[in-house]
């Protein structure tokens, strides 16, 4: 299968790349969350804001054959592999133009065409999934390579350590992709993980690394090199993405001080946010100025606002389709 | 005709199929050299390798989500669960993902994947390696059931399974491996959602899966010798049913027994009788009657397990019964 080159860092447009994605993904949700409050979406969703350095750093070393599986907390991983804002809000309003024809929702989008093979709502639910699109990736002699983003909570599912094994065992080009925010729905994450999760990972022969998950170069860079050994059958690889997410559990997890400090909020808000920290980067190194950055802001800020709009007004599916898709042809 | 076992005609379909598709594969435990415990397998690694029947740890609801992510992406796997009661163990896998992907991705993913399994009891194996667990599958939309009944039937819905572009569960009846029926060396496929008459009849028809279609034919055979005309079906598969088929036979006959080795609460065949009842019901003589297995675990005793299951004897018993009008009250 024929591969476009993958994406480098070493130059401006990709650093830029990078900033506008993270920023896309955070006005994503800072739309979406207002969608709830004003209660016009049907549901709750998970917001990834906090988190965008690690869907951006690592989406940005693959290419659209590339695979990934999402998770309940999955929009960033969406927009990162390069989903549109409009389809994305019409699906979290259960509309006809959405990825999944408003029949997901916010918990199951996917977007076949960027190899997205979706969000799932179980959790740890898609790690045999990835694992099985990096044996097919192997039995076809394909040289894709799939993450499986999943987070600290999910290390507490035995499916992970059934397909880690089996993956170890036939060397698959899947990289388990470990986002540690801290905390496994409303319960502190030490309280559930015993031991390291990298250690456990390195217990079946598979090369672990921590990275800081607010550095979107460091991310990058380190997934680069693991995608590139992923190609020439050096997989699989575990990686544990130091995070953290702003929101509660879901965006109805408001009054959460019972498990988690507003100061240790307020910390990594204002000292280890990624896109500040990217942000201050840039400018410095001369990549971009104030000025260019806010008016990138401000575009996103408009498209975000006109494809809320558009899915808003956007119809909803035909009644006659609740039986379509049941079964393939 | 040549005649074949089921274990044969199961084998010889994989084959065919695995040399016409290079995209299938099969997965499962003991799956290569072994050939599985049942010995069903043998010899399709020697042609094929062990790239394309993969013998994994035992770590079923591992395996069969790497077959959903295979078959996401291009693969058709063939997933063999060496026993129909782990399917227990792979539920998430099943009906939450492989089940719901096309649906919930609104059209745009398929999961063409075939999951070979078993059912049957009275093989002295007890009760979690005895259970007859179609109904819970049958149950969940996105998933078809295929139920084959005799080694013509295993060869040509296994084909017609592993070409389904969805999820399709098959249960072989264990006791039936070495059984063996007439099979045509010329290819042919079974097409999902027919049901055969096995047997005209007038007075009364009997519905029957799997295992329970030769119980069904034994009990036809005794009660023509007393005069009373059966009528033997077999649904074939039970997603999607051959509803049509069914009513046709009981708009005839006017009384039916279903009969399925899962238990009978909540059950096939209490699906079918239902459906028979809503859409046949001014040609009824008598209720449709459901026979399924006892519902209790499966002991181990032999003198315990024989009496959970629907027997030849049982099923005349019922539809003397029902002939002479005497269950008018009793379904």
């Amino acid at each position: 299968m024929a591969k476009a080159k993958a994406k480098t860092k070493t130059n401006t447009e990709d650093y830029l790349r990078m900033y506008r994605q993270m920023v896309r993904i955070r006005t994503f949700e800072d739309n979406a969350n207002q969608l709830y409050l004003s209660a016009k979406m049907p549901g709750l969703t998970h917001m990834y804001s906090g988190e965008e350095a690690v869907a951006v750093g690592i989406c940005e070393a693959l290419t659209d054959d590339d695979r990934i599986t999402s998770t309940h907390r999955g929009h960033g991983h969406c927009v990162a592999k390069g989903a549109e804002f409009k389809e994305m809000f019409c699906e979290l309003l259960g509309k006809e133009e959405g990825y999944c024809r408003g029949k997901g929702g916010s918990m199951h989008i996917a977007d076949q065409s960027h190899g997205n093979l979706g969000a799932n709502a179980i959790v740890g639910g898609s790690m045999g999934i990835a694992t099985g699109s990096a044996l097919r990736a192997k039995l076809n002699g394909d040289d894709d390579v799939t993450v499986c983003f999943f987070g600290d909570g999910a290390t507490a599912q035995g499916l992970l350590y059934e397909v880690m094994n089996m993956a170890a065992l036939w060397n698959l080009p899947v990289i388990y992709a470990c986002e540690n925010n801290g905390y496994s729905e409303y319960t502190k994450t030490e309280e559930i993980a015993a031991g390291s999760l990298t250690a456990r990972a390195e217990a079946f022969g598979i090369e672990a690394f921590k990275v800081d998950g607010q550095d979107v170069l460091a991310v990058n860079d380190l997934t680069q090199k693991l995608v590139a050994r992923c190609r020439k059958g050096e997989g699989p690889f575990f990686l544990e993405l130091e995070t953290y997410r702003y929101h509660g559990h879901h965006v109805g997890d408001i009054n959460r001080e019972y498990y988690r400090s507003k100061d240790e909020e307020k910390d990594w808000k204002q000292n280890r946010d990624p896109i500040v920290r990217f942000r201050g980067y840039l400018v410095e190194q001369g990549i971009a100025t104030e000025e260019e950055i806010e008016a990138m802001n401000a575009e996103i800020e408009k498209d975000a606002t006109d494809a809320v709009a558009y899915a808003e007004a956007a119809p909803y599916p035909d009644a006659s389709e609740v039986d379509m898709h049941v079964y393939a042809d | 005709m040549r005649e074949i076992t089921l274990s044969q005609a199961v084998n010889e379909a994989l084959a065919e199929e695995m040399r016409r598709d290079p995209t299938t594969f099969i997965i499962g435990e003991d799956v290569a050299e072994a050939g599985t415990p049942f010995k069903v397998l043998s010899g399709l690694v020697e042609e094929f390798g062990t790239e394309r029947v993969i013998d994994t740890p035992i770590s079923e609801p591992g395996f069969m989500g790497m077959a959903v992510g295979a078959a996401m992406t291009g693969s058709r796997p063939i997933v063999d669960l060496m026993f129909g009661d782990f399917i227990f163990l792979i539920m998430d896998q099943l009906c939450n993902q492989a089940a719901k992907i096309h649906y919930m991705s609104g059209g745009k993913l398929n999961v063409p994947l075939v999951l070979r399994t078993n059912l049957g009891a009275t093989r002295r194996s007890a009760a979690q390696h005895s259970q007859s667990l179609q109904a819970l599958v049958a149950h969940i939309p996105g998933l078809k059931v295929a139920m084959p009944s005799s080694a013509y039937e295993a060869k040509g819905l296994m084909k017609t399974a592993i070409r389904d572009n969805n999820p399709v569960v098959i249960f072989e009846d264990k006791l039936m491996y070495q059984d063996k029926a007439p099979v045509p060396e010329e290819e042919y496929l079974i097409p999902f959602g027919e049901a055969n008459v096995k047997r005209e009849g007038s007075d009364i028809t009997l519905i029957a899966t799997s295992s329970m279609v030769q119980v069904a034919e034994k009990a036809a055979e005794m009660l023509a010798g007393e005069g009373i005309s059966a009528e033997v079906i077999d649904p074939r598969t039970i997603v999607p049913l051959d509803e049509k088929t069914l009513l046709d036979s009981v708009k005839k006959t006017s009384r039916a027994i279903v009969i399925d080795e899962g238990h009978q609460s909540y059950g096939v065949t209490a699906e079918i009788a239902s459906r028979l009842n809503e859409k046949a019901f001014y040609h009824l003589d008598a209720p449709v009657l459901r026979m399924g297995a006892m519902d209790v675990p499966v002991p181990f005793s032999p003198a315990l397990e024989d009496i959970t299951v629907p027997t030849p004897e049982g099923v005349a018993d019922n539809a003397r019964k029902l002939c002479a009008g005497e269950l008018i009250h009793a379904a």
